[in-house]
């Protein structure tokens, strides 16, 4: 058992404790009752723990040592991008100059921040061969919104009534849900066993109702469409838009660009491709990139630049509004501009050329001991299947836990939903062989252990602070927060 | 030259192929098509040694006015409120900050337990039943709360307070045109919103009631009343509130309120020029079901040991696809984590000392404001941290003045509302002192003269 600690920070409570430092009230009235209407105010204080600083700080510290992260373990979960974020990053994007400037500073008192803005968005329209970016979406779910939302405003804009947006049933599941919410009728489309698009039944698919085929390039099982640009010719010529969703942008850097490819719109993730850290969830940020026809119906405002002031534009009547309050998650923008200040377009090619090797590599490594979802070579990340190993009673979800044992996060599992059990397992660039080779050498282990020692697999994880936890008793029972027992 | 970013030498890379059986990394791209290949190097700046960067990004940083440089008065929805230290560190820890979303429970307790916390802290702090793990920020959450009571009530109509944050309903506006929901307004004139014009709006096509207290002005709204209103109609009340105010006001949730939506950036998130931000969401227990967003509840493990899961997820994307409940994927789990290490620093007395003291010296600083001649409050309902004082001058004359003298002295509200363009939105938070107003009192005794 790594560690035994259960506590929540509410049982640690002692009343009378504190954590904070505040001064005295220096001004003449401080009794809130005198300056509030009673009717307003809270009659008791709000039940929140009474701790010391220290309490806190190792509480959160013993918590955090319940996770495993990319700093300590390798994170293989595929589609996700897991890759080293940049201590550096932190360093700069907690200068002052950035973390504390107010989002509505006079813009003359914020060029700084604007430059930084125009100049990413010019840098991450050229990595994708777009004509212009919009920072603003704040995570790739927020983008793909973005982009079908400007799609929309474009065939509105010329007075065509389109209702649907085709999706391949490989997608991920914010491509269908994103579509949904911008108003259209979903439409799932076949893909081939090996993945890839089935370019004659799309054609068959393709009429004047549809607003937009939306595909991930390279695609969930890891695969180059090799028919991309063909599709992206048969789109346009029935006056559907193509939307790209970049989540596997890390795997094509330098070496194609979804603008290239006859893309109309793709959506970058920061937090992947672009080195700012996941945690735990976010924050991420999902810039959306769109060709010039779409380009009047970016989101507002848009960062402009004239000589060398830069400023916030709103005149942009054609846009589809905004996606969150401010201009975008600043903090990530920061993070991803350092970033590819410090590759430059030799080190971001050279970050695709590893990402796709490491990935091979793994794959050639376990083709012998799991079924390969579709043959290699693979581009950044490759899909296996645990179908043997299913027949032999261990599921994708008992390898995953059985990893865990062995001292590495679980790659993602059943997803792409058209392999069956599905392991995806997206290594990264950044990860060096001798780490490739260890968690090859626990799947192999996995693989025998699934035909000798079953056993060991059903009852992993046990290195972890808790086993296999029960999901129908958390789903059949809510407990969403903590109560006061007594 | 080698990034240190790879680790692959040449010759590994040089092993690794001949494992794979290729004889370059270009023969691993055969199936890209030729004519799809970019045949030139990307056409961005070249890279940059540590050292060089650091001196780009200081000159980069050195160009922006901040709370640290100035006295600032800014508010809007993003406030300078006191973050303590351990917050920053405590997050860093690369086992939380180098984690994603805990699709495996069991290597992911840290997260999900300081989830759990999350959602029990907001829960208790806005009144609600269940708090979810996080949207982006405070004008999504509204959106989200909108489509979730277009989809529970199955109406396609949402009214909004005027007072409301105005960015929040453009938010708002957007992510309602693609399923049709429209936005009705009610009017402020005085600052608050007019309950007998809502009275008049509020029908049975209506989804939700929208207010806001604080709103986007300071002032404090009758939620009570404006919950009579919406109930009475059988629509939804939702209120957007600042949770770091919530030490001092009365949870919504306790009002009639049957979501709570706001921004939490107020709980130890930095400014960051507007984001990452923190988006509150919480509801009532009957809408748990219908909720947007990651939810983690505690179970138990195959030994009967306390554990945490992510829990009720045929509601999401990654499951339900386009029928979810909202295309959330990623949210902001780590500003939620800032928040929560915030309050359990914080603590019982420690927030109720933060909005004490907010509110204390926005009064003192809108009576010391208000004795400079010409200057006066432009609403007189009661208000919490905030304030729109209307000046003498145009405040886009003022305001470069003032600047300059080192003070970033309020939002204009011209851009956000016609009628008030003689005024200044004024936020002071705890961290103002008597000599920084005073002071600010004084330069602008001499600004508007």
């Amino acid at each position: 058992m790594a560690d035994a600690y259960d506590k929540l920070i509410f049982e640690l409570s002692s009343p009378g404790r504190v954590g904070w430092s505040l001064p005295e009230a220096d001004v003449p009235e401080a009794d809130v009752h005198k300056l509030l209407p009673a009717k307003h105010l809270r009659r008791d204080a709000p039940d929140l723990p009474e701790v010391s600083e220290f309490d806190v700080v190792r509480h959160y510290s013993r918590l955090s040592r319940m996770n495993y992260g990319v700093d300590t373990h390798f994170y293989p979960l595929g589609s996700c991008t897991m890759k080293y974020n940049p201590k550096l990053n932190e360093d700069v994007a907690r200068l002052a100059g950035f973390a504390k400037v107010h989002p509505l500073a006079p813009e003359a008192s914020a060029q700084g921040a604007l430059q930084l803005m125009h100049e990413l968005a010019w840098d991450l329209a050229e990595i994708a061969g777009m004509d212009a970016v919009s920072l603003q979406p704040a995570a790739g779910a927020q983008g793909e919104l973005a982009g079908v939302l400007m799609i929309r405003a474009y065939h509105h804009s010329r007075g065509e009534k389109r209702t649907k947006v085709l999706v391949p049933d490989s997608a991920h599941g914010t491509n269908p849900a994103s579509t949904a919410i911008a108003g259209y009728e979903v439409v799932e489309v076949k893909s081939l066993p090996n993945g890839e698009v089935d370019v004659d039944a799309l054609a068959r698919t393709l009429d004047t109702d549809v607003a937009a085929f939306m595909i991930t390039v390279p695609n969930t099982l890891g695969m180059f469409e090799p028919r991309i640009i063909e599709i992206t010719e048969l789109c346009h010529a029935k006056g559907v838009q193509v939307y790209m969703d970049g989540a596997n942008l890390n795997a094509i850097l330098g070496i194609t660009r979804p603008g290239d490819l006859g893309f109309d719109v793709c959506h970058f993730n920061l937090h992947k491709t672009f080195t700012t850290p996941h945690g735990g969830g976010g924050p991420g940020a999902g810039p959306v990139g769109v060709k010039a026809h779409l380009e009047p119906f970016l989101p507002v405002p848009v960062v402009t630049k004239d000589g060398d002031e830069y400023a916030l534009d709103w005149k942009r009547p054609r846009s589809i509004g905004k996606l969150q309050a401010f201009w975008g998650n600043f903090g990530m923008l920061v993070r991803a501009y350092t970033y590819i200040r410090t590759m430059g377009p030799d080190g971001l090619r050279s970050v695709s050329d590893n990402a796709i090797l490491n990935a091979n590599y793994i794959m050639k490594r376990l083709e012998r001991d799991y079924d390969v979802a579709v043959p290699g070579p693979c581009m950044h990340e490759c899909v296996l299947s645990a179908r043997r190993q299913k027949r032999l009673g261990v599921t994708a979800t008992d390898i995953a836990k059985r990893l865990l044992d062995l001292g590495f996060y679980a790659p993602s599992t059943y997803f792409p939903l058209i392999v069956e059990e599905a392991l995806m397992i997206e290594p990264t660039e950044t990860e060096a062989k001798e780490t490739l080779d260890a968690f090859c050498d626990a799947m192999i282990q996995i693989a025998r252990e699934a035909e000798t020692n079953a056993a060991v697999i059903h009852d992993a994880p046990v290195t972890t602070p808790v086993r296999r936890l029960d999901q129908t008793k958390a789903a059949r029972e809510p407990n969403l927060k903590w109560t006061r027992r007594g | 030259m080698a990034s240190r970013y790879i680790a692959n030498t040449p010759d590994e890379q040089k092993r690794m192929l001949g494992a794979i059986g290729s004889g370059s990394i270009e023969d691993l791209l055969v199936k890209i098509p030729p004519k799809a290949r970019l045949a030139r190097p990307l056409g961005l700046t070249p890279a940059l040694a540590e050292t060089d960067l650091i001196r780009h990004m200081t000159a980069l940083a050195a160009r922006n006015a901040h709370a640290d440089s100035h006295v600032s008065f800014l508010g809007a929805g993003s406030y300078d409120h006191y973050i303590p230290s351990p917050i920053n560190h405590l997050i860093l820890r690369g086992e939380f900050f180098t984690a994603y979303t805990p699709y495996q429970p069991e290597a992911s307790q840290g997260t999900l337990r300081s989830i759990y916390e999350y959602q029990t802290m907001i829960a208790e702090l806005t009144g609600m039943d269940v708090a979810n793990a996080s949207i982006y920020d405070g004008a999504s959450s509204l959106a989200e709360a909108a489509l979730m009571a277009h989809s529970v009530t199955d109406r396609r109509e949402i009214v909004l307070s005027r007072a409301v944050h105005p960015l929040y309903k453009r938010v708002t506006a957007t992510y309602c045109e693609g399923p049709g929901v429209r936005l009705r307004d009610v009017p402020a004139p005085e600052g608050v919103t007019d309950l007998a014009a809502a009275r008049q709006v509020v029908n049975a096509t209506t989804a939700a009631l929208v207010v806001q207290t604080p709103n986007f002005y300071g002032c404090l709204e009758d939620v009570a009343a404006a919950a009579e209103i919406a109930h009475a109609a059988g629509a939804l009340l939702v209120v957007v509130a600042d949770p770091v105010n919530l030490g001092v006001l009365e949870g919504p949730g306790k009002l009639g309120a049957d979501i709570v939506v706001g921004e939490g950036q107020g709980l130890g998130v930095p400014l960051d020029f507007g984001g990452p931000n923190l988006g509150v969401f919480a509801a009532k227990n009957e809408l748990v079901r219908r909720m947007p967003g990651r939810l983690v509840g505690a179970t138990v493990d195959h030994d009967g040991k306390r554990g945490f899961v992510l829990t009720l997820q045929t509601r999401e994307q990654h499951i339900r696809r386009a029928k979810a409940t909202s295309n959330i994927c990623t949210n902001v789990a780590l500003c939620a984590l800032m928040a929560t290490i915030y309050l359990a620093t914080l603590g019982r007395r420690g927030l109720v000392k933060v909005g004490e003291l907010s509110t204390a010296k926005a009064h003192y600083a809108a009576s010391r404001l208000t004795k400079v001649p010409g200057v006066s409050l432009r609403f007189t309902a009661p208000f919490f941290k905030e304030f729109a004082l209307k000046l003498p001058k145009a405040p886009e004359r003022v305001l470069p003045r003032l600047a300059r003298q080192g003070f970033l002295a309020g939002v204009p509200l011209k851009t956000f509302d016609r009628a008030l363009a003689d005024c200044l939105l004024v936020a002071v938070t705890e961290k103002r002192t008597k000599a920084e107003i005073d002071a600010f009192a004084a330069a602008l005794e001499k600004a508007v003269a």
